[in-house]
């Protein structure tokens, strides 16, 4: 380390005497976004959801039939490993804070923390359409390329009504992760959290649907995965939405609001 | 000015702080001194709102903290050196402490070579950083804002002897200046070279609490005398109060000043090897005894 020296320091600079001016909600964003990337874990985040698009794409051009060269086919195959993806990096941008404990210093310089958190929720949708369209464009690039080679028509068979429900579903998927993040504030924790969710919880209700009747018949109204998974299929019908709005409030909105509360009192270590 | 106003926090059944009240002042280094476990790092995350006080309350330069608009500008905080992302670098770190509180970012390299963090050190990543380094890094986020109150958890942690050198002129300046600096040590040494006042606190509670000048008289007198029984005789004629020191067989630590001893020696006609205040020996068996309870360890000088 340079030999220290503090004679003509910074520090020695007059005080300020007008009281600062609050720090505005534009700048947490910017902050927030930076920090979303200035780490090497985060840039590859980041540069997975490219990497995860190029790769699905790829796949179907190489392994599945001239006759499965759809845009259609690309975007599901595309959203696989994007419902992976997108809802650990949603985990990660609030979990990760209380895992590396910044939140020590990000507390402490925006003592309000439903303003960092809400930029970070804010990031975190921004940062799913953005990939979500950076994915759709892929899959076109995909379905002209595969098209192309295979000496086929193009087929655009998934218009802006599936697509946007699609991008919905994928919103929706980051927001649970969003949730995770807040009521555990735990990385491990969180990202168990959410393959419950995922993989957990369909098969129990697969399960119960089987065994018993009245939920069979009621399975939307309670069952998240089965009315969100309509989604990706488009064309819902008003019960359809209703059951994703229901299932949206049970599983979203109340553990979100029990971990937002829970978060704005924790104490802080 | 930081106020601290009968601040009380239990965690479940335990008593972590109990009525703790004291105040900092400008233009002074107040050393908030006390034993592990005394709630120092306690009382100052509830300073800084990022732990819920059960009771009482604090104010800095006369806000609730979360009520200071842009606090990075007016208090410099520095509570844990290790609590932050291992893989961003140095640079990093203070860039977004820079940015959240809107100053140039000419700042922070103004920061680092305040510090003594060299270019190369300040592209390392935090997971590689020495339990120094990282304190270096923590006080530049701290200073950043130029404020006026410095917030500092043992802050002289991992630092050499030059480091420490170097933070206590740091501080020394800041309060010349008019700032207001409270420190945090459980080492007494520390607090001592560089606290005008001086808060003890031991088991939750504030034990003592003055400048330091007040403090260190009211050690009393340490004497040395080979009649150390017709010492004694003397002393407790007189009323005056006295205990063994551990430091030598034939001293006393009498609490009073070293004039009154004196002149009790010449009348019983005692020859003295030694008179002197008590200074640090003597604060160190003060701070040992008021916080006697609350060692570990059961024992008290
Ligand atoms: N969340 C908690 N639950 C229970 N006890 C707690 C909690 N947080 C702190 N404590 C207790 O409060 C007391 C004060 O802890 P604190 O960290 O403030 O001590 P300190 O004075 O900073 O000690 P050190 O010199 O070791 O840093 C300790 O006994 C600690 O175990
Ligand atoms: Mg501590």
């Amino acid at each position: 380390m340079s030999t220290l020296a503090i004679t003509d320091a910074p520090v020695a600079a007059t005080r300020h005497k007008q009281p600062p001016a609050p720090i505005p909600f534009r700048r947490i964003l910017g902050v927030e976004l930076r920090k979303m990337f200035d780490t090497r874990a985060g840039l590859w985040l980041m540069a997975s959801i490219v990497i995860l698009a190029v790769t699905a794409t790829t796949a179907v051009i190489l392994f599945a039939p001239d006759d499965a060269l759809t845009y259609g086919s690309f975007a599901s195959a595309i959203g696989i490993p994007m419902a992976v993806i997108l809802p650990v990096i949603a985990i990660l941008s609030v979990s990760s804070e209380w895992s590396q404990r910044t939140t020590l210093t990000t507390f402490t310089l925006v003592p309000s923390r439903s303003r960092s958190i809400s930029a970070k929720a804010v990031l975190t949708v921004a940062l799913g359409i953005v990939s979500m369209l950076v994915a759709m464009l892929i899959g076109a690039v995909g379905t002209v390329v595969g098209s192309a080679i295979a000496g086929v028509d193009r087929v655009w068979d998934a218009g802006p009504g599936v697509l946007s429900t699609i991008v919905l579903a994928q919103i929706l998927g980051m927001l649970t992760g969003f949730m995770l993040g807040v009521l555990f504030r735990n990385t491990p924790a969180a990202v168990v959290g959410y393959f419950v969710y995922a993989l957990v919880l369909p098969g129990i209700f697969v399960t119960l649907a089987s065994v018993n009747t009245w939920f069979a018949d009621n399975r939307g109204w309670l069952d998240v995965g089965y009315a969100q998974g309509a989604l990706f299929e488009g064309g819902l019908s008003s019960q359809q939405w209703a059951q994703v709005l229901v299932t949206g409030i049970i599983w979203l909105v109340l553990p979100m609001a029990i971990g937002l509360r829970a978060l704005l009192r924790s104490e802080i270590k | 000015m930081i106020n601290v106003d009968s601040l009380t926090k239990t965690y479940g059944r335990f008593t972590a702080l109990q009525d703790v009240s004291f105040t900092a002042r400008p233009g002074r280094v107040t050393g908030f001194l006390g034993p592990n476990g005394a709630g120092k790092s306690t009382t100052m995350r509830v300073m800084v709102g990022l732990t819920p006080a059960t009771s009482g309350s604090v104010t800095v330069a006369g806000r609730r903290f979360a009520d200071l608009p842009n606090p990075g500008l007016e208090v410099g905080v520095l509570l844990d050196a290790s609590a932050q992302h291992a893989g961003r670098t140095g640079r990093e770190v203070l860039t977004i402490a820079v940015a959240t509180m809107g100053l140039p970012r000419k700042r922070v390299e103004e920061m680092l070579s305040l510090v003594g963090l060299t270019p190369t050190e300040a592209d390392r990543r935090v997971r590689d950083y020495s339990l120094g380094m990282r304190q270096r890094l923590g006080i530049a986020t701290a200073l950043a804002g130029d404020p006026d109150l410095l917030i500092l958890d043992e802050p002289a942690n991992g630092l050499d002897p030059a480091g420490i050198r170097w933070m206590r002129d740091l501080l020394r300046g800041f309060a010349d200046r008019g700032g207001t600096v409270l420190l945090s040590s459980h080492l007494l040494g520390e607090i001592e070279v560089i606290a005008d006042d001086i808060v003890v606190i031991g088991n939750g509670r504030i034990v003592a609490q003055g400048t330091k000048a007040d403090l260190l008289a009211a050690a009393g007198t340490l004497v040395r005398c080979r009649d150390l029984a017709g010492l004694q005789h003397a002393l407790a004629a007189a009323e005056v109060d006295f205990t063994p020191t551990p430091d030598a067989p034939d001293a006393l630590r009498v609490d009073a000043d070293p004039e009154v001893v004196g002149e009790l020696a010449c009348n019983y006609g005692l020859a003295l090897a030694e008179l002197r205040s008590a200074d640090s020996a003597g604060l160190e068996a003060m701070f040992l005894e008021l916080t006697a309870d609350t060692q570990r360890e059961g024992v008290a000088a």
